[in-house]
C-alpha cells in the first residue's frame, strides 16, 4: 500500500504544507490591508502655482520674497527666476543674507543663486517654474522646479 | 433564622468583606508576608525573597525602579492632559494655553508630565548603563537586554511624538524635520538612481504625515501614536522585560558574595541559619507547598522577605522620583513657543536636550546622522549580548581593574577624538566648504559623524585585540558612545547659535 518513494509526497506532509502556506499568506496580506490602510488615498487639491503680477512689476535688479509661499522671485539682466526658500536638506525655510542663503536649523549655506557652499544640504535650492498667462500676468508654480539658472527673458 | 443571620452578616460586613479582599493574615509573620506577595497579582511580579545583594543600593541606584516610576506619573498626567487637549490644528496651541491658564492645577499639570519626560529619559540611559557596566545581560538575560533597548526606542518615540502635540513653533519645524528625515533615504536612493522606481522615504514620509504637507492629518497621526500606540506597545515591553527579571532568579549577582559585598543591606536573621522544617523554617514559594522543601538542611541563603524589604525601596525610588519632578516643575514652567509660523521657523531651532546629539549628527548628513548612525547604534545595542557571551562575574560595575582601566581610557580617547573633530569642523569645515561641486554620496559616507563612528569601531577591535577580550571590546565601545553623545548633546545645547553657528557663549549670539 504504502509505495511511497522519495519523490512524492505523503499526504500529511501535503496538508502540513499547505496549511503553513495558507496562514502565512494570509497573515502577510493582513499585514499590507493593516499598512494600507493609513496610506492616505486622495491628496487635497491645493494649488501649487501662484500669481506674481506683470513683469513690469519687477524692474531690473528687484527682489521680491513670498513669505507665505516661501519663494524669492528676483530680474536681473538676463531675466526673471523664482528660488523655493524650502532647504533641501530637511525643509526648514532659509533666510536672505547679504551673499545668498543661511539655514537656521543646520547651518547650510548657499550662495546668490542658490547653490550649495557649506553644510548638509544634498543639493542647491530649487528654482521654479514661471509662466506667462495668456492675460499677461505671470505665475509660479511650486511644484515644477527648472534647472539652475534658467531665467524667463521679458 | 434567615433575618438573624442577614443582620449579623450586615453587621459583620467589613470584616468579611476584608477577608473576601485580602486572603490571608496581616504580613507580620514570614509567611503571611510571603503571601502578601504571591497572592496579589501585581506584587507578584516580584519573588516572595528578594537576594540582599539586589537591595544594595550602590548596586543598582534604583534606577530601573525611576525609569518605571516616571512612566506611571507620565501616564496618569497624561490621561489627565487629554480631557483638555485638542488635537486639531486649528485648536491645539489655545487648548494648551487654557490648561496653562484657565484649568485649575493645568500648568503645573502640564510641568509635571512635561519634566516627568526628562527624568524617564536620563533615568532609562543610566538603568541602560547599570545593566551594561555589571554585565547583567549575560547567560539567561541576553533577550531582556533586547527588551530593554525596545524600551529605550519606545522611550525616544514617547518623547518626540509628545513635543509636537502643542502645535507650537518647535512641535511644527520638529515634524518638518523629523519627516524629512524620514524621507531622507532619498540621499541614498537618488544616488543609485532608483528614485522613480523606489521612492521608499518619500512612502514613509507619506505614511506619517497623512498627506503630501504637515497638517490635520500629521497631528491627529501622531496623538494617536503618542496616547495610544506607543504606551500601549510600552507596557507590552515592559511586562515581559520585568518577567523575565524575576524568573532569571532576580538580579543578576556576583556568584561569590563576600560580606562586604552585602554591607548595608537588611539581614533576614532567619536565613543565616539553615533552613530548617516547619515550624522554625522561614518562607519562600516553596515553603508555601506543604511538607518538605528542598532547602531545607542547605547552607544558608542571602535572602530577605520581600515584604517589605524591597517594597520600601521601591516606594522611597517612587517618592523621590515624584519629588523631583514636583520641585522641577514648581521652580520652572514647561516650555512652550509661539504658535506655528510655517514661513519663519525659529533661529536656531533646537530640539529638546536630549535630541540635540543626533540633531549635531544630522547637520552633517541627513540620512547618516537622522537614520543611518542611529540604526548602526541600536543595532550595535541589540548585538552586544550575542557577541560578547564570555563567561564571567556577574554584578560588579566595570567586572574588575581591568575593566576600569578599559572605560577610562576609553573616556579619554572619546574626549579627544570627539572634542578634536568638533574644533576641526568648526575651524576648517568639512569637504562642501572646499570641494563646493563634490557629489552628495561622498559626505553621507565621509561625514564627521562616520569619522567618529569608525574611529570609536577601530578602537574598539584594538581593546579588544589587546587585552583578549570580547567583554574589554563592548566597555570600550559602550564607554566610546556614551561619552561621545554626551559631548555632542554639550555642544549643540551651549555653543550652536543661529544659523547652527559656532559660538563659544549665547551673549556673542547676534540680535536680530
Amino acid at each position: 500500500m504504502n509505495t511511497a518513494n522519495d519523490d512524492t509526497i505523503n499526504r500529511r506532509d501535503f496538508f502540513t504544507l499547505s496549511t503553513y502556506t495558507a496562514a502565512i499568506s494570509a497573515l502577510f496580506v493582513s499585514i499590507l490591508g493593516l499598512l494600507k490602510f493609513p496610506m492616505p488615498g486622495l491628496f487635497p487639491e491645493v494649488s501649487s502655482a501662484f500669481k506674481i503680477g506683470k513683469p513690469e512689476d519687477f524692474p531690473v535688479g528687484s527682489t521680491k520674497v513670498y513669505q507665505d509661499k516661501n519663494v524669492l522671485v528676483s530680474r536681473d539682466a538676463e531675466g526673471l527666476y523664482a528660488v523655493s526658500l524650502v532647504c533641501t536638506h530637511l525643509g526648514c525655510i532659509v533666510s536672505t543674507t547679504e551673499k545668498g542663503f543661511k539655514c537656521p536649523c543646520h547651518g547650510s549655506v548657499f550662495d546668490g543663486v542658490g547653490s550649495v557652499i557649506a553644510g548638509p544640504a544634498p543639493k542647491g535650492l530649487n528654482w521654479l517654474d514661471i509662466s506667462r498667462l495668456p492675460t499677461g500676468k505671470l505665475i509660479v508654480d511650486t511644484s515644477k522646479t527648472v534647472d539652475t539658472g534658467t531665467k524667463m527673458t521679458v | 433564622m434567615a433575618f438573624s443571620n442577614f443582620f449579623e452578616n450586615l453587621k459583620r460586613f467589613p470584616l468579611i468583606f476584608r477577608e473576601s479582599l485580602i486572603r490571608h493574615d496581616k504580613p507580620v509573620t514570614d509567611r503571611a508576608r510571603s503571601q502578601s506577595v504571591f497572592s496579589n497579582i501585581f506584587l507578584h511580579i516580584h519573588s516572595t525573597r528578594v537576594h540582599r545583594y539586589a537591595l544594595k543600593p550602590t548596586f543598582t541606584f534604583g534606577l530601573g525602579v525611576m525609569a518605571a516610576a516616571s512612566f506611571f506619573i507620565l501616564l496618569v498626567t497624561g490621561v489627565w492632559l487629554m480631557i483638555y487637549y485638542k488635537p486639531s490644528v486649528v485648536e491645539a496651541y489655545g487648548s494648551i494655553k487654557d490648561i496653562q491658564n484657565i484649568v485649575p492645577g493645568g500648568q503645573f499639570m502640564r510641568d509635571v508630565h512635561r519634566w516627568a519626560t526628562n527624568i524617564m529619559i536620563v533615568s532609562v540611559m543610566l538603568h541602560m548603563s547599570r545593566v551594561f557596566y555589571t554585565a547583567a545581560y549575560k547567560r539567561t538575560r541576553s533577550f531582556n537586554w533586547v527588551l530593554g533597548v525596545c524600551l529605550f526606542v519606545l522611550t525616544l518615540l514617547l518623547s518626540f511624538t509628545g513635543y509636537l502635540l502643542p502645535w507650537d513653533q518647535l512641535a511644527y519645524w520638529a515634524i518638518i524635520i523629523g519627516s524629512n528625515i524620514a524621507a531622507s533615504p532619498v540621499e541614498l536612493t537618488d544616488a543609485l538612481g532608483i528614485t522613480h522606481i523606489f521612492d521608499v522615504g518619500g512612502l514613509t514620509k507619506t505614511l506619517i504625515l497623512g498627506s503630501e504637507n504637515i497638517g490635520q492629518e500629521a497631528l491627529i497621526r501622531f496623538y494617536w501614536i503618542h496616547c495610544i500606540v506607543l504606551p500601549l506597545l510600552l507596557i507590552l515591553v515592559l511586562s515581559p522585560h520585568l518577567w523575565r527579571v524575576r524568573k532569571d532568579g532576580g538580579l543578576a549577582r556576583p556568584d561569590n558574595l563576600t560580606e562586604k559585598d552585602l554591607e548595608g543591606t537588611p539581614v533576614d536573621a532567619n536565613a543565616e541559619t539553615v533552613f530548617k522544617n516547619a515550624p522554625e523554617k522561614t518562607y519562600n514559594l516553596m515553603c508555601l507547598v506543604k511538607g518538605k522543601t528542598p532547602a531545607v538542611g542547605r547552607g544558608p541563603e542571602q535572602t530577605v522577605s520581600s515584604w517589605p524589604n524591597l517594597l520600601v525601596a521601591e516606594v522611597a525610588v517612587f517618592m523621590l522620583t515624584l519629588a523631583i519632578v514636583c520641585v522641577y516643575a514648581f521652580a520652572l514652567d514647561a516650555p512652550l513657543k509661539e504658535i506655528a509660523n510655517p514661513s519663519v521657523p525659529e533661529n536656531p531651532a533646537k530640539a529638546p536636550w536630549y535630541f540635540l546629539g543626533i540633531q549635531e549628527l544630522v547637520s552633517y548628513s541627513a540620512f547618516m546622522g537622522g537614520v543611518g548612525i542611529p540604526t548602526l547604534a541600536l543595532i550595535g545595542l541589540i548585538f552586544i549580548p550575542y557577541l560578547d557571551r564570555e563567561e564571567q562575574v556577574l554584578g560588579r560595575w566595570f567586572d574588575n581593574a581591568t575593566g576600569k582601566k578599559v572605560a577610562w581610557h576609553s573616556v579619554f580617547f572619546s574626549i579627544i577624538t570627539c572634542v578634536g573633530m568638533l574644533a576641526f569642523l568648526v575651524k576648517f569645515g568639512w569637504l562642501r566648504n572646499w570641494f563646493p561641486q563634490i557629489p552628495q554620496i561622498v559626505i553621507t559616507v565621509i561625514n564627521p559623524g562616520t569619522v567618529l563612528l569608525g574611529a570609536v569601531v577601530l578602537w574598539s577591535f584594538f581593546i579588544m585585540a589587546k587585552h583578549d577580550s570580547t567583554r574589554m571590546g563592548a566597555i570600550s565601545i559602550y564607554t566610546c558612545f556614551l561619552v561621545m553623545f554626551l559631548i555632542l548633546t554639550y555642544f549643540s545645547v551651549y555653543h550652536r547659535g543661529p544659523n547652527w553657528d559656532f559660538y563659544w557663549l549665547k551673549s556673542q549670539w547676534p540680535m536680530h
